[in-house]
């Protein structure tokens, strides 16, 4: 291993690579263009395909594409290019093909401006595209560990069938942060291998039954029999895969609730509020969906008072009502547009 | 006795959802029987449309794919890409490959993939209930043209095929037509070479087939077939572009 200074956009990049992502296909946006680049200039080397394609929706068909042939597949955007893929995302969840797409989230509605933002949420856990569907979704906080978790990412993907959104934003995507990597690219089969070989992959019927990639099922009961499937794979993914950090959740009695860039922030006002003598706790979390509810169900015998705290204006908030149910006081604090909350902004809210 | 005749072995033997009179099932017999000719049926990796022939897949005996309406070039580009290996095709209809993939059609023959595309001219949109397609004719009447396709307000006929002749990355067009047993024997030709170049790495080859629609054209299956010979072929010229 050896530590490399990187931006957050390369860092998913060559997580990625690590993972034996074989395929990339993506379309300039901005805050992403760092990923793009370096997916141009290292997924040859690494013995993989390029291209950048004439659209977003061709972007996410080739994933499509290259998913249903057997390759670790991966595209990324910002918020309007993401936007464009949820068709895509959409069938990519009917015909159960792996894939991971990396949203590098700026503000909008619709074009906004190039300023960082968490506003794509819901968007992303509850599915921006057509039919009932779920996708996983991993939020890192710091480059470091989008270089590790995009490595999980690509794993999950594999071993649920299913697409995982990447979210970020663009000071995430746009940072320099020391990153410990490996010194060499590993072989793309090195953790491709511990997991069972894909035998729904189109790769020509020698041997074997044609295999079919798709999400069409048209003969009556055959779609709410595969829905019914996917219901209890979503079941078995919020059980599995709960993910967060906890901060002083032991004694805490005012918890902090926020996710990627907006947590870091979170934390330095944990910090101070606990040099004021205030309980204050944070609640990180990593993955977005399945919602780590089990975060909220502890130590029911303290008072607690929750603020959740975002870079939209209000999205999470809801999850963590759904969590607390009730049981205690959830507080909200936001901006979007391109703004975000400071410490002080945090600090002032908590005294308030 | 010998048996000289068959069902290719890339044709289930299945009955098909096509009408009375569609050009499809030909279609799909001549596309299994160049696979079949050329061996390499155990290659073979198919990308369906959406449109009348979104269950293709039900009818060959080899890989298939789905894809996203207008989206199937997208999808064989990365396939091939992934799995040069392989021989991939994408099977389209006009809606499907001249309107709402048009984007994907000129880029993937811009980029000079080496695939093969078999693309269905019928000017109609069929699956839908018989609409206007980007390759209606001019006073053609059809679901959203109920007086005629009017070049003033709705633009002439898109000759796709000669559209993406000006392409250099592209090897290899021609259209054909199913009016025929003779033009059936020339489409067989064609749809067999376009595969040929993509085994011999020559690149981007498709395969213009106009065919009949009787259901949607108002017509018997006979005025169809005659309709494509003495109409559809004037406005759309068999033969080899590029």
């Amino acid at each position: 291993m050896k530590k490399i200074l990187m931006t957050g956009n390369e860092a998913i990049a060559e997580g990625a690579l690590q993972a034996g992502c074989r395929f990339y296909a993506g379309y300039p946006i901005t805050p992403q263009n760092e990923l793009i680049a370096y997916m141009a200039r290292h997924m040859i080397e690494a013995g993989g395909v390029f291209i950048q394609a004439e659209s977003e929706l061709a972007a996410i068909n080739m994933v499509f594409g290259a998913s249903a042939a057997g390759a670790r597949a991966m595209t990324s955007s910002s918020s309007p290019g993401v936007s464009l893929k949820q068709e895509g995302i959409s069938y990519l969840a009917g015909a159960e093909l792996p894939a991971v797409i990396v949203n590098i989230m700026r503000a909008g509605p619709g074009l906004g401006n190039i300023w960082p933002a968490q506003s794509d949420y819901f968007q992303a856990t509850r599915g921006g595209g057509n039919g009932e569907y779920r996708t996983i979704v991993l939020a890192p906080s710091s480059v470091n560990e989008a270089y590790n978790l995009v490595q999980d990412a690509f794993d999950l993907a594999d071993k649920y069938r299913i697409p995982v959104m990447f979210l970020g934003d663009g000071i995430l995507g746009q940072m320099m942060e020391p990153v410990l990597a490996h010194s060499q690219r590993l072989s793309a089969c090195s953790r491709v291998n511990q997991l069972p070989a894909k035998e729904w992959a189109l790769t020509g019927c020698k041997g074997r039954n044609p295999n079919l990639a798709a999400s069409f099922r048209l003969a009556e009961g055959v779609l709410e029999k595969h829905n019914m499937h996917l219901q209890q794979k979503y079941n078995e993914i919020r059980s599995n895969e709960q993910n967060y950090e906890g901060l002083f959740l032991d004694d805490a009695q005012v918890i902090l609730v926020a996710y990627g860039t907006m947590s870091r922030i979170a934390k330095g006002a944990v910090n101070r509020l606990r040099e004021k003598g205030i309980k204050a706790g944070l609640i990180r979390p990593v993955a977005l969906w399945p919602f780590p509810v089990n975060a909220f169900t502890q130590n029911k015998k303290l008072k607690i008072r929750y603020l959740v705290i975002e870079m939209s204006y209000g999205q999470m908030v809801e999850d963590v009502r759904l969590a607390v149910n009730g049981a205690w006081p959830v507080d909200f604090l936001g901006r979007s547009g391109g703004g975000v909350p400071t410490e002080d902004e945090i600090i002032k809210r908590v005294l308030f | 006795m010998k048996k000289i005749f068959s069902r290719p072995e890339s044709l289930r033997d299945v009955p098909t959802h096509y009408c009375p009179g569609c050009g499809h099932g030909i279609a799909h017999r001549l596309l299994a029987q160049a696979v079949d000719d050329l061996g390499i049926r155990e290659k073979v990796i198919g990308v369906a449309p959406v449109g009348c022939a979104v269950v293709a897949y039900d009818y060959w005996n080899f890989d298939c794919c789905e894809a996203a309406h207008g989206r199937a070039l997208a999808v064989a580009t990365a396939i091939k890409r992934v799995r040069p290996e392989n021989i991939v095709f994408t099977y389209q209809g006009d809606g499907d490959l001249a309107a709402i993939g048009t984007n994907e059609t000129i880029h993937t023959a811009n980029r000079g993939e080496n695939l093969t595309v078999i693309f269905i001219n019928n000017a109609i949109y069929g699956m839908t209930g018989g609409q206007m397609a980007p390759t209606t004719l001019l006073g053609q009447k059809t679901a959203t043209s109920p007086r005629g396709r009017n070049a003033d307000s709705e633009g002439y006929p898109l000759k796709i095929s000669e559209l993406l002749a000006q392409l250099p990355a592209v090897k290899y067009i021609e259209r054909v037509s199913l009016h025929s047993p003779q033009e059936v024997l020339k489409a067989q030709r064609a749809i067999k070479q376009a595969f040929q170049n993509q085994i011999e790495n020559k690149g981007f080859s498709l395969v213009e087939i106009l065919s009949p629609c009787p259901t949607y054209w108002g017509m018997s299956p006979d005025q169809a077939v005659e309709w494509v010979k003495e109409t559809m072929s004037k406005e759309f010229p068999l033969g080899r572009i590029k």
